[in-house]
């Protein structure tokens, strides 16, 4: 496989697995340098990828792996993770920029969901996967992907509705 | 869309029973321009969702032409290693012999001029002797 050729396969899927990347280690530099090295890994297995049936879903598991065991050498490291894209609320009267606001606000709800409602709500609401495909991927039941699930987006919306409270009051 | 629709939607997407298709309804909804006011708290989640989806990975990933150079070198290690297995021996061999006969031609050199100075001793000495022998001639002619 040339490195073109090897391009056209990974080009379309790129930004997932850099998504879910970021969506787990929050930080884009950290998942910059996660995402690419799964795509040298990919490129080193280069002959291989011809006889994956899914290539994409083979990266997104890779990908996933891959940030789940840096976050556990992080943690053992002691290191934490910062984030400086959060502001805290500021009252601000214009609209836009609340709604960039409350952006924000959301993807800071998202982050301290734990790690699974994490990664299934990235899947699912943001990559639009089947259940079927969310399940190989995870490697888990797609009966516990769809409770997982729901429980993801019921604290969503549980913290969403408290702040909606806080910040219209 | 009907407001009634959307709320069973909602209910259905928090039990996580929508399918991909009816979730898609909803982004489109809440990221519309008109929604019901007692469901604004949503608005902020199905946007954010959408935008999440916008984001890119950017950075160039170097790619290096796979270089086979390293196999030919393992190759050539393995050959290398064969021949010195092969003729490392004999070669060894060979080496120990000459340093054997080069250790005792010195050895017998050394042995040798020894022996050439205690001859030269030994030759000084007797000069003395044919003295003697020649005196002893001198007194025997005179008898």
């Amino acid at each position: 496989m040339t490195q073109s050729e090897f391009l056209n396969v990974v080009m379309p899927f790129k930004d997932k697995l850099y998504r879910l990347a970021k969506r787990l280690l929050v930080s884009s530099e950290e998942a910059e340098d996660a995402t690419q090295e799964i795509l040298m890994k990919l490129w080193a297995k280069n002959n291989k990828i011809a006889s994956y049936k899914n290539v994409e879903a083979f990266a997104m598991t890779m990908t996933k792996n891959f940030c789940l065991d840096r976050l556990k050498s992080k943690q053992s490291g002691n290191l934490k993770l910062v984030h400086s894209n959060f502001t805290d609320d500021s009252t601000s009267l214009q609209r836009s920029l609340e709604v960039k606001d409350s952006l924000s606000w959301v993807e800071k709800i998202m982050e301290e969901l734990p790690q699974q409602q994490k990664m299934v709500l990235q899947l699912r609401d943001v990559e639009q996967y089947e259940f079927d495909e969310i399940a190989e991927l995870l490697e888990m039941k797609p009966t516990a992907i769809r409770v997982t699930l729901s429980r993801a987006r019921k604290t969503v919306r549980e913290k969403l509705l408290e702040r909606h409270r806080y910040g219209i009051g | 869309m009907e407001l009634g629709n959307i709320e069973k939607l909602l209910d259905k997407y928090l039990e996580a029973k929508t399918t991909v298709a009816e979730e898609n309804l909803l982004r489109e909804y809440f990221t519309g321009e008109e929604v019901a006011s007692h469901l604004e708290q949503y608005i902020p989640l199905f946007s954010y969702l959408s935008h999440a989806r916008e984001e890119r990975f950017t950075k160039q990933v170097p790619l290096k032409p796979r270089t086979y150079q390293y196999r030919w070198i393992s190759v050539a290690a393995a050959v290398i290693l064969a021949f010195g297995i092969f003729f490392g021996p004999e070669q060894y061999q060979e080496y120990q012999e000459q340093r054997q006969a080069e250790i005792a031609y010195n050895e017998t050199r050394k042995a040798l001029s020894m022996l050439a100075s205690n001859l030269e001793r030994g030759t000084n000495k007797v000069a003395y002797l044919n003295e003697f022998e020649q005196t002893k001639q001198k007194i025997y002619k005179n008898d």
